[in-house]
């Protein structure tokens, strides 16, 4: 139908505009949830990479990438708040 | 194109949809906390779209096998478990930092819920009246 080369710009496109969110952003925490919101947008891009490869080893990329994001986003909020 | 081939392109379409719409609250919300409500949300729909997608659409094509669909819904099922996680995490490190609400939020039912806990803890002295109910 449309073809998967406009859905890889697309989604580069959302992780562009929330990067916009990264550099204006005034508190910390802002930036915080611009950088979470775009590793959620990498792994979508990267299982579509995996897709348009036709390689089956990137999906384990993809849930290695969602696993450190996800505890790299936790240790920074307990940075935030004070307990780390 | 068989059926599966289109199903998934589908489901693509729809999780790109959302991704953009994410991006959109992230810019154009007013503060932290309504910024996180929508691109969470959004980000969560999106990302179940376009990796269940991905499974479905690699099953119609000629190297696509079964092996595609269990580990894109096994990258699926983590991020639906870990998302409202980091985001429960970093909202409640944003308000425990001391980041103010936008000036139209209405409802703090967060702040209600600690002022209740410091007047019950501060004031030993209603504890008999609900004793003596009891």
């Amino acid at each position: 139908m449309i073809g998967i080369n406009v859905y890889l710009a697309l989604i580069a496109i959302a992780t562009l505009l929330s990067m916009y969110r990264v550099f204006r952003g005034p508190t910390t925490v802002d930036r915080l949830v611009a950088v979470d919101i775009m590793t959620t947008i990498t792994t979508g891009l990267m299982v579509l990479f995996a897709l348009y490869y036709q390689r089956m080893i990137f999906l384990d990329v993809a849930l290695v990438y969602a696993i450190l994001a996800f505890g790299g986003v936790i240790a920074f909020a307990r940075y935030m708040e004070g307990g780390l | 194109m068989s059926a599966l081939t289109a199903i998934g392109e589908v489901l693509v379409l729809l999780g790109t949809f959302f991704y953009i719409l994410s991006a959109l609250g992230l810019i154009r919300m007013p503060d932290v906390y309504n910024r996180m409500q929508t691109a969470t949300k959004s980000a969560t729909l999106g990302s179940l779209g376009v990796i269940i997608g991905v499974g479905i659409w690699a099953l119609g094509t000629d190297f696509g096998s079964a092996a595609w669909l269990t580990k894109t819904i096994v990258i699926a099922v983590f991020l639906l478990l870990t998302n409202p996680i980091s985001a429960h995490a970093l909202i409640r490190a944003a308000y425990k930092s001391g980041i103010p609400l936008w000036e139209g939020s209405v409802v703090d039912k967060y702040r209600e819920h600690i002022d209740a806990k410091t007047t019950e803890t501060e004031t030993p002295e209603e504890t008999p009246e609900e004793g003596g109910e009891e």
